[in-house]
């Protein structure tokens, strides 16, 4: 598969959270104002695309060779934890202002099953590096996205009257079951 | 005493519903509930994972260090879905192929680090058993009630039974992703309605 085509599939027509229904927490929970969304998009970009790398290495370098490629899930969530863990006393320590913004989305991000997911379809796709830094880019700008997106649809549905039934978390997802739709017509997008 | 130990079983139902109060765990509850016999799968997957970590966590509370708690409790969790995939590879490998990679993505599941964090890690075994098969139990049926729509609806059928008949045309929507955000939202809405009718009710009283 061309990279081209990973990028558009997994912006678009393979979207994570509307077509694949991982990185849901985040997505309901830090989508009511603006600078969380884009700022819980960019650390999920950099850490996924960070640990997706860092567990390839893991895996085509430690785990096959020692046979133990059973492991992988175990050996892939410690390796997203301990690099949230590096990423955080870097940024504490080296650009204290970023770590002002970030900080409270970090210890988030280990357990956002985006992270662990985009690491194991890599493997289960048999990725190349290059086509696995492809995958976890666009995937992660794929989360910002739609991050983005249902935060502009929640502010809009501040200002307007729900019917009781629905106010609170109903209307939000099916907000999100309209997105999905709309995000079912891009399917069949780049191959 | 009695009292307390049908509450820990019972409270998952409704009250603190992981998925329709809590909304946790969403990732797998919505992705997994396109028939029945999926969403009873990973209900039966998840009750594994929770109850053996639960115990487990339980048993070794006293030396679990405060400040390595975190990484300690994902990596019990962790091992027991490898012991899961396992499992599941030699006696079950249609159902594995199935819950695909939602079977190692229990490892992050919200319900169960914060069920450790907040019950097993400081309770005894045996509460922390019934607590993890309460909250097993208010997972399975939050999935079950949206898997038991999508089917009938996407694909006319229950547990694989054609109940519709032939003259059903499905409307494939809710086997698709869009429709498994609509029920579920619908019925969170119901759930509240329900529970708000109850709680005005007791205020009456």
């Amino acid at each position: 598969m061309s990279l081209v085509n990973i990028l558009i599939q997994t912006i678009f027509s393979q979207n994570f959270i509307f077509m694949r229904f991982l990185g849901l927490c985040p997505f309901f929970g830090l989508t009511n104002d603006m600078d969380s969304s884009i700022g819980m998009g960019g650390a999920v970009t950099f850490v996924t695309v960070m640990a997706s790398v860092v567990s390839y290495f893991v895996y085509y370098f430690v785990l096959i060779p020692f046979g133990v490629e059973y492991l992988q899930t175990i050996a892939f969530i410690l390796t997203i934890a301990v690099f949230v863990q590096l990423v955080e006393i870097y940024l504490k320590k080296m650009i204290p202002n970023l770590y002002k913004v970030m900080g409270i989305y970090l210890p988030l991000i280990t357990t956002n099953c985006m992270i662990l997911g985009v690491t194991l379809i890599n493997i289960q796709e048999g990725y190349s590096l290059l086509e696995t830094i492809f995958f976890a880019f666009g995937s992660s700008v794929g989360f910002t996205l739609a991050m983005v997106l249902m935060t502009a649809v929640r502010i809009r549905m501040g200002d307007s009257n729900i019917p009781a039934f629905f106010k609170g978390a109903p209307i939000v997802f099916i907000a999100a079951s309209f997105i999905a739709i709309a995000f079912m017509g891009l399917q069949g997008l780049g191959g | 005493m009695k009292s307390n130990f049908k509450n820990l079983l019972t409270k998952g139902l409704i009250k603190e519903n992981p998925v329709f109060v809590l909304m946790l765990g969403l990732c797998s509850v919505l992705a997994v509930s396109v028939s029945v016999v999926n969403a009873l799968g990973m209900t039966l997957a998840f009750t594994f994972v929770t109850i053996l970590s639960e115990i487990t966590i339980s048993i070794l509370r006293k030396w679990i260090p405060k400040s390595l708690r975190i990484p300690i409790f994902i990596v019990v969790i962790a091992s027991f879905v490898t012991i899961l995939q396992f499992l599941l590879q030699a006696y079950l490998p249609s159902l594995n192929k199935a819950l695909g990679i939602f079977i190692p993505l229990i490892v992050v599941n919200c319900i169960i680090i914060g069920r450790i964090e907040s019950f097993a890690s400081k309770k005894p075994v045996f509460e922390s058993i019934l607590d993890g098969l309460g909250i097993s139990l208010g997972y399975g049926i939050a999935i079950v009630c949206i898997a038991i729509v999508r089917e009938i609806l996407g694909n006319g059928t229950i547990l694989g039974f054609p109940i519709l008949g032939s003259s059903y045309e499905p409307a494939l929507m809710f086997i698709l992703p869009p429709g498994a955000f609509l029920v579920i939202g619908i019925e969170i809405g119901i759930m509240n309605h329900i529970t708000k009718k109850a709680s005005r009710k007791g205020v009456a009283r």
